[in-house]
């Protein structure tokens, strides 16, 4: 192939290489089933009884030996009276690429297929190529309004396969960067939502007390998002100097501002007309569709994570999981904004409880050393170079871990083959999982609350698709 | 609520067991539950009956490049495992079954009438891992387009061989 004999090492390299690749392809499997049927919504005539019950979304579990027979929903419903319409992707209130697929009886919602996978950028595939220490920038970009979440749940899941404890000042810092996580993940969620039903002002507010968060972020991890703060280990730098009054001025605003919120919007009628029994769920439905975080606890069921299995220090400290009892759009949105509050509680006790100390794992062979240990020791070089080229080799084993981000359990299982390397991550995303709950919370309602609902529901394509 | 007693593995089934996992200093280790394909249905079942009351987490993982995991007796290694993790909240417990799935027949049962929350997740490891989900009622592509070839999440499959696709370009297919 070559005329320059020194280049035949590096032929007979690449014939290998291709050798291999065209090995591995004739045993990629291609079963016949990849040419499966549509994503899309069909007409009722088309459609199986089994999917039509989930896009009327009935969920719950029939009694043995039930059989739903497709005419019994709706029945006096015919396809000639409904019309299927599409809504999205690029829908300005789907936020984000969120497509729905909606059947229409005049304004009345009868059935819903939310189709998926517009912002799928294969995260999982990525995050298989990259070692434990780089993995935190791939899964902090999925979930971009609460990035300290997915860095968190990552980094848990490590430190479970590799057996170390962090110091305590490591977990309440972790903690303290959750929480105000939490807050302007809500207050993101209130603007938008506000937004949705028409409230300009509450857009603007949401996005200015927001801001107030992501700057002190900035301060602290040099990025407003997808920080990259919180690695396995511990976190990537200390707090800044004086970080007590810059959070204690986060939480003061706040606090004075959403009782301006509950003025705004809580005691309004319109508000209230639009958001009270609007796309309803009951607590075993949302049990039912696998549901977390808000919509869950909006059900009357107090399942948060925190609580409920603490992970971190959450144990320690005091706040109140926030329940619902109607499980509507309402519900939902006090309890998000009671959250808030809650957030600000458990900001303010972190701070007056955070523990001095070190905010990394001391282990060399986990996290690299200071930077003047450098230029003093030779084996700190070595460690440093190791631990950004090769990455640090974790145990083999599996691991599932959850936390409660924003949007409900947001979990991670990880397997481990004994190198550098995540030998699979798989992140179950809490907006993923929350999306099914649309057909059920869309049914029966009008088209002009579908925006609300979906609201509502607070999904962030990101990491939908992953 | 938490003082309840731990569950005892559902009788009829595979008997749950506990080997060794690495765990975090202040977090319950999961119970772990390896049934045959012909039981794992029934197991799900079972727990689901047993106050598991949420699905947490459905995926699946291909050991193509790792066969020599850690298993208990009397599981056959298989390329594929599909991992269900279950929740309890009244017992505050979960539990992660791991169903064994060989590549040559890769069909499993789908529990979506048990857990009806399952049918994104079954979507999802059907779309990105290949496995079949018999009993589900809308088994299409979740994530990648309808008419996607191969399965990215699979170790064999090649990463860059299908070229960026735009409209109107010569396809590889």
């Amino acid at each position: 192939m070559s005329e320059h004999d020194g280049r035949d090492e590096v032929e007979t390299g690449l014939e290998d290489t291709e050798r291999a690749h065209r090995e591995a392809e004739e045993r990629a499997v291609f079963v016949a089933e990849t040419s499966e049927g549509a994503q899309e919504l069909m007409p009722r005539g088309t459609t199986s009884a089994g999917e039509l019950r989930q896009e009327v979304g009935a969920v719950l579990r029939l009694p043995e030996g039930g059989y739903v027979d497709p005419g019994d929903i709706d029945i006096d419903r015919r396809d000639d009276q409904t019309m299927i319409i599409n809504m999205g992707p690029q829908h300005p209130s789907t936020h984000g690429v969120l497509r729905l697929m909606l059947e229409l009886d005049g304004e009345t919602v009868l059935r819903t297929k939310p189709i998926i996978g517009y912002l799928h950028t294969g995260m999982e595939k990525t995050g298989e190529e990259l070692t434990y220490v780089q993995g935190a920038t791939n899964t902090t970009r999925m979930d971009y309004l609460s990035p300290l979440h997915n860095e968190l749940v990552f980094s848990l899941a490590t430190e479970a396969l590799l057996g170390i404890e962090l110091p305590p000042r490591a977990v309440w810092i972790r903690m303290l960067m959750a929480e105000l996580n939490r807050m302007s993940s809500h207050l993101m969620w209130m603007a938008t939502n506000g937004m949705d039903l028409g409230s300009t002002s509450m857009m603007i507010y949401g996005f200015r007390e927001r801001e107030m968060v992501l700057s002190f972020f900035e301060k602290t991890t040099g990025l407003r998002m997808n920080h990259n703060y919180i690695r396995p280990g511990g976190v990537a730098a200390d707090l800044p100097d004086g970080w007590q009054d810059d959070v204690e001025v986060i939480c003061e605003t706040i606090l004075a501002r959403t009782y301006e919120y509950d003025e705004l919007l809580t005691g309004q009628p319109i508000f209230r007309d639009r958001t009270e029994a609007v796309g309803n769920i009951s607590a075993e439905e949302a049990l039912a569709l696998s549901v977390t975080g808000p919509i869950l606890r909006s059900t009357g069921v107090p399942w948060d994570l925190r609580r409920t299995m603490p992970y971190l220090a959450y144990d320690k400290l005091d706040f109140d999981v926030i329940v619902g009892s109607y499980g509507d759009n309402f519900d939902r949105y006090s309890v998000r904004l009671n959250e808030i509050r809650e957030s600000i509680r458990m900001v303010r006790q972190i701070a007056e409880m955070m523990p001095p100390g070190d905010y990394r794992v001391q282990d060399r062979k986990v996290t690299p050393p200071p930077r003047a240990r450098i230029d003093e020791s030779m084996e700190a070089l070595i460690h440093h170079f190791k631990v950004f080229t090769e990455g640090f080799r974790v145990p083999e084993g599996e691991v599932y871990v959850a936390i409660e981000s924003p949007r409900g359990e947001l979990g991670c299982y990880m397997v481990s083959d004994g190198t550098s390397k995540p030998y699979r991550m798989h992140i179950r995303g809490p907006s993923f999982v929350n999306l099914q709950a649309l057909p059920l919370l869309l049914r029966g309602g009008l088209m002009a609350d579908a925006v609300a609902v979906i609201s509502s529901v607070d999904p962030v394509m990101g990491e939908v698709d992953r | 609520m938490s003082e309840t007693a731990p569950t005892a593995a559902p009788v009829g089934t595979t008997a749950a067991i506990l080997p060794e996992v690495p765990r975090l200093p202040d977090r319950l280790v999961d119970q772990l539950a390896f049934p045959h394909r012909e039981t794992y249905h029934q197991m799900v079942g079972a727990f689901r009956d047993g106050g598991f009351e949420l699905c947490a987490d459905l995926c699946a993982v291909d050991y193509l490049t790792h066969p020599g995991r850690t298993l208990p007796e009397g599981v056959t290694p298989e390329r594929f495992e599909v991992v269900v993790n279950l929740a309890s909240l009244s017992m505050r417990q979960r539990v992660r079954i791991r169903v064994q799935v060989p590549e040559s027949d890769p069909v499993v049962d789908s529990i979506v009438d048990v857990y009806a929350g399952a049918d994104a997740m079954e979507r999802e490891a059907f779309d990105l891992m290949g496995i079949v989900f018999s009993g589900h009622p809308d088994m299409t592509r979740i994530l990648m387009p309808e008419d996607w070839e191969g399965h990215p999440l699979r170790k064999d499959y090649g990463v860059g061989r299908v070229p960026v696709q735009f409209k109107e370009a010569p396809g590889p297919r």
